[in-house]
């Protein structure tokens, strides 16, 4: 055995791991026979500091060892079925003599982390499926969230979309939080769900987190993907744009920590972690080579935050030399901005922490024409969730029949694409496309004068006309 | 961020938390004030709207009246002493330096004399589509401010 590396992983440790304990993980590694990765556990209190060695001949590969909410239990996830029985063999006996607990140790995934396809997950069919139908979580949220919800129901009912929708609402003027927990459960439980945004209202006491971002950390939907496209159809001052962005959706500087130790003083936190900036970057470069993209830039304040930032920009050139017919490079976020605003068309994909990149792809979504017009999506390993891009109320709109559909209803067949009901998304999607550039029937916000539910009509009027089974227009 | 709301305009403060409402209407906003990261991605935002950072000038203000004025653009080191640089942003730094002076009336001419020769367009430098150099450019503003007198 070869120790090639010998890497440190330095966290907060609040209880020494055993020695023995950290060398019997050290043979561990370079025992087994597959792949072998050690992942956190989902209520993990505490980390150890471990020295673990890198076999790159057997890739074997240790990124965190943290015990639970309980300490007397470690959680290992092992990326084959294989290696998980044959190391539980080798735990039980030692762990339980030590700790005075059985480890938990369960095998996983039966294929390999890297073969994942993205939008699907594995080759195994979604969770909610049964007799055919799928079942979609549906969160109304505020504003114009119901009421566009409502027309994405009605396009689905007419078109015979075989998906039925569980209704959870979430009240955002309360302040617990029982409402958010059971939509989390359902969306565990579906694994698909569909949004509109929740408002957070700025009156609540600063202990009242906001109820999107604990429905993105709690699943732990880290990418968050939206696509910029300009369409022939909508005037804009800059034409064909074409932009993917990908936004690390659950740290950064949404981490929701801050104290005022000091009167006056506010000090926030801004949460950089190795892994999650890996795995983000990881997607994006495996987003951009299964569409055929050519570019990725990475967004950051490196120069300031260097060790934040720098830390991000060193896990993308890490992921980018593994993927040598991709093109990287990176550029600071101001200098982003104004390139955004006065040349659009050099961007391809673009990866990014995630205040930037709520920062980037409303820049983005204001050059192809707005906010009502591009749809995002948020993947984690096993959930998807998805909704309009720049995830706006519109209560000033709400009610008004104004709103423009188009986010939502592309949204919808993205979430289609992912439950591999390919033909109805591009039935739906092109029925939009067609409406928004061929029929030019457009809302308000993109300077036409229809209402909401003239375009949803032109809409189904369109999927109509393209002879398949429907129902009563 | 979410749940971004506006009121109507009037005099009272209004937030806005949508940065495509900068890019779709950049007119709707007069003077904005922010904490530190916003504006530096935000005036750079601004400077790409208005034509870049070779027209975009900036001051820092301090307390006692302790000032700094400076053009936001690099050293360009690919253009220097060639004559071929743009001195707009600098100069209506100095501008702005002073009107910061109380020097009001100069600060007036000179902006005014920037101004009305870029709008003239006859005498540009490379980087706004002209061929002029940058002595010739400042020489067109010097005779302006003469025939201002």
């Amino acid at each position: 055995m070869h120790l090639h590396e010998r890497r440190q992983i330095q966290t907060d440790a609040t209880t020494a791991l055993p020695p023995a304990i950290a060398l019997f993980l050290v043979t561990l590694c370079e025992a087994a026979t597959d792949d072998f990765r050690v992942c956190r556990c989902a209520n993990a209190t505490s980390r150890q500091t471990v020295n673990t060695t890198r076999s790159l001949r057997r890739h074997v590969h240790v990124t965190a060892l943290l015990p639970c909410a309980r300490s007397d239990r470690f959680l290992i996830k092992m990326a084959s079925h294989g290696a998980a029985l044959s190391v539980s063999k080798m735990i039980s006996p030692f762990w339980g003599g030590r700790l005075g607990n059985t480890m938990k140790v369960f095998g996983t995934t039966l294929t390999s982390h890297r073969n994942k396809s993205l939008h699907t997950g594995e080759n195994i069919p979604p969770p909610a499926k049964y007799g055919g139908r799928h079942t979609v979580t549906l969160i109304p949220g505020d504003g114009i969230g119901p009421e566009l919800l409502n027309h994405v129901r009605e396009v689905f009912r007419f078109s015979c979309v075989p998906v039925d929708f569980e209704v959870v609402h979430v009240n955002s003027d309360v302040q617990t939080e029982e409402d958010i927990n059971n939509a989390i459960t359902a969306i565990r439980r579906n694994g698909v769900a569909l949004k509109g945004n929740i408002e957070t209202k700025h009156t609540m006491p600063p202990s009242v987190k906001s109820r999107n971002n604990l429905l993105r950390t709690s699943l732990d939907l880290y990418a968050n993907v939206m696509h910029c496209q300009s369409l022939p159809g909508v005037q804009t001052r800059h034409k064909n744009i074409d932009i993917m962005i990908i936004r690390e959706n659950t740290e950064g500087e949404y981490s929701s920590l801050e104290h005022e130790s000091v009167s006056g003083v506010v000090e926030s936190l801004k949460i950089i972690t190795r892994n999650n900036s890996l795995r983000i970057a990881d997607y994006a470069f495996r987003l951009a080579r299964e569409k055929g993209r050519r570019r990725v830039t990475a967004v950051h304040k490196a120069n300031i935050m260097k060790l934040g930032d720098g830390l991000f920009l060193q896990c993308c050139r890490e992921v980018a030399s593994g993927y040598p017919d991709i093109t990287f490079d990176s550029m600071i976020v101001d200098n982003t901005t104004m390139q955004l605003v006065s040349k659009p068309q050099q961007f391809d994909v673009m990866v990014m922490p995630n205040l930037y990149g709520n920062v980037v792809s409303n820049v983005c979504a204001g050059l192809v024409g707005g906010p009502g017009l591009v749809p995002g999506a948020n993947y984690g390993r096993d959930y998807a969730v998805f909704e309009t891009a720049t995830r706006n109320t519109g209560k000033s709109i709400a009610g008004r029949n104004i709103a423009n559909p188009t986010a939502m209803l592309l949204a919808s067949c993205m979430m289609l694409d992912h439950l591999q009901l390919y033909d109805h998304a591009s039935s739906i999607r092109n029925a939009v496309l067609t409406t928004m550039n061929e029929t030019r029937l457009h809302t308000a916000d993109i300077g036409g004068q229809g209402t909401t539910s003239e375009v949803v009509q032109s809409v189904m009027r369109v999927i109509q006309s393209k002879g398949q089974l429907t129902s009563e227009l | 961020p979410a749940g971004a709301s506006r009121s109507t305009p009037s005099n009272t403060p209004t937030s806005c938390g949508c940065h495509g409402c900068m890019v779709q209407d950049p007119t709707q906003f007069d003077v904005l004030v922010m904490p530190n990261l916003y504006g530096d991605i935000l005036s750079d935002l601004c400077a790409g709207l208005i034509g870049g950072l070779g027209v975009t000038p900036s001051g820092n203000i301090g307390a006692n009246g302790v000032a700094i004025f400076e053009s936001v653009h690099g050293t360009a080191p690919d253009i220097a002493g060639l004559d071929m640089a743009n001195p707009t942003a600098l100069l209506l730094s100095a501008v702005m330096m002073l009107r910061h002076m109380g020097l009001h009336d100069h600060g007036n001419k000179i902006q005014t004399a920037c101004f009305d020769t870029i709008r003239d367009k006859k005498v540009l430098t490379k980087d706004l589509g002209g061929n002029s150099k940058c002595s010739e450019f400042t020489a067109e503003i010097c005779r302006r401010i003469q025939d201002l007198d």
